[in-house]
């Protein structure tokens, strides 16, 4: 008696479950897709942002390094190794100039008065984004930078943003760093004479 | 000449290394060039003149690389940053 309900049991178990799976499926199949794009895409975008890797970032950086010490000259390495900044002055001149920073707006400013002048909102985003991220290291930025405005500096300004200085970037930082700049050329002048 | 690109995670990466004196290998260069540009790369080439002032130029395709260049970096095409 007690053998034949627990057969029973199985068999209906069993043939419950065979009608319900197609539904199941399907269900876990629509919760994935809602955890990919919908509520939940969220937190799968914060996962991968979690697969950075410090130590493959800070390699990256250092081979960016040495390829922006390669390209510029030994006054502009010198600044941006000693200040994290460089200063490349407009085409046409020395009445004005641009503060290059690792993935801010560029600063444009006149170097007599030290005026402030514009910010230029410019981004190189690799859209391939390997590793899950589309920012160059820090040292690469500032060299595509140096590179655009050197080459063209017509069409980077074109292609950037302009806002009034401070949208983005603190002006007291930016008088900061111009005094730092300041003083460090001064330094420079006096060691090489 | 070597073909360099910056990128994410990696800082730069070595795309192609040819001589263009060679055929075949000025060939490679060729492709190389032209499979960047495709993908939305600015190509630029540092140079250094005669006073000494570094410089890059932003070069179109491959002709307008200088025959005597050793570089030629590759970069994401600029775009406006946050508005």
């Amino acid at each position: 008696m007690l053998l034949g309900l627990t057969t029973a049991m199985l068999v209906l178990s069993a043939l419950v479950w065979e009608l319900g799976r197609s539904r199941v499926t399907a269900g876990a199949e629509r919760l994935r897709a809602r955890a990919r794009g919908g509520v939940f895409g969220g937190v799968f975008a914060v996962t991968r942002e979690l697969d950075y890797d410090p130590g493959r970032e800070r390699r990256a950086e250092q081979r960016a390094r040495e390829l922006l010490r390669s390209c510029v000259n030994q006054h502009e390495w010198a600044m941006y190794r000693d200040l994290g900044f460089l200063r490349v002055y407009g085409a046409s001149g020395e009445r004005y100039a641009y503060l290059l920073y690792p993935h801010k707006p560029i600063v444009s400013y006149m170097p007599r008065t030290g005026a402030l002048l514009s910010e230029y909102c410019v981004a190189f985003p690799d859209h391939s984004r390997p590793y899950g991220s589309a920012r160059l290291p820090d040292s690469d930025d500032v060299l595509a930078k140096w590179m655009a405005l050197r080459a063209d500096e017509r069409r980077l300004i074109a292609d950037a943003n302009m806002h009034l200085p401070g949208r983005q970037v603190d002006p007291q930082r930016v008088r900061r760093d111009l005094q730092r700049l300041a003083r460090w050329e001064r330094e420079r002048m006096t060691r090489a004479a | 000449m070597r073909f360099l690109r910056l990128k994410p995670g990696h800082g730069e990466i070595v795309l192609a290394e040819g001589d263009v004196e060679v055929a075949e290998e000025e060939r490679a260069l060729i492709e190389a060039f032209r499979r960047e540009l495709d993908a939305g790369m600015w190509a630029a080439v540092p140079t250094e003149t005669n006073d000494g002032r570094r410089e890059a130029e932003l070069v179109k395709s491959f002709a307008e690389v200088p025959r005597d260049a050793e570089r030629v970096i590759f970069f994401p095409r600029a775009a406006g940053g946050a508005s």
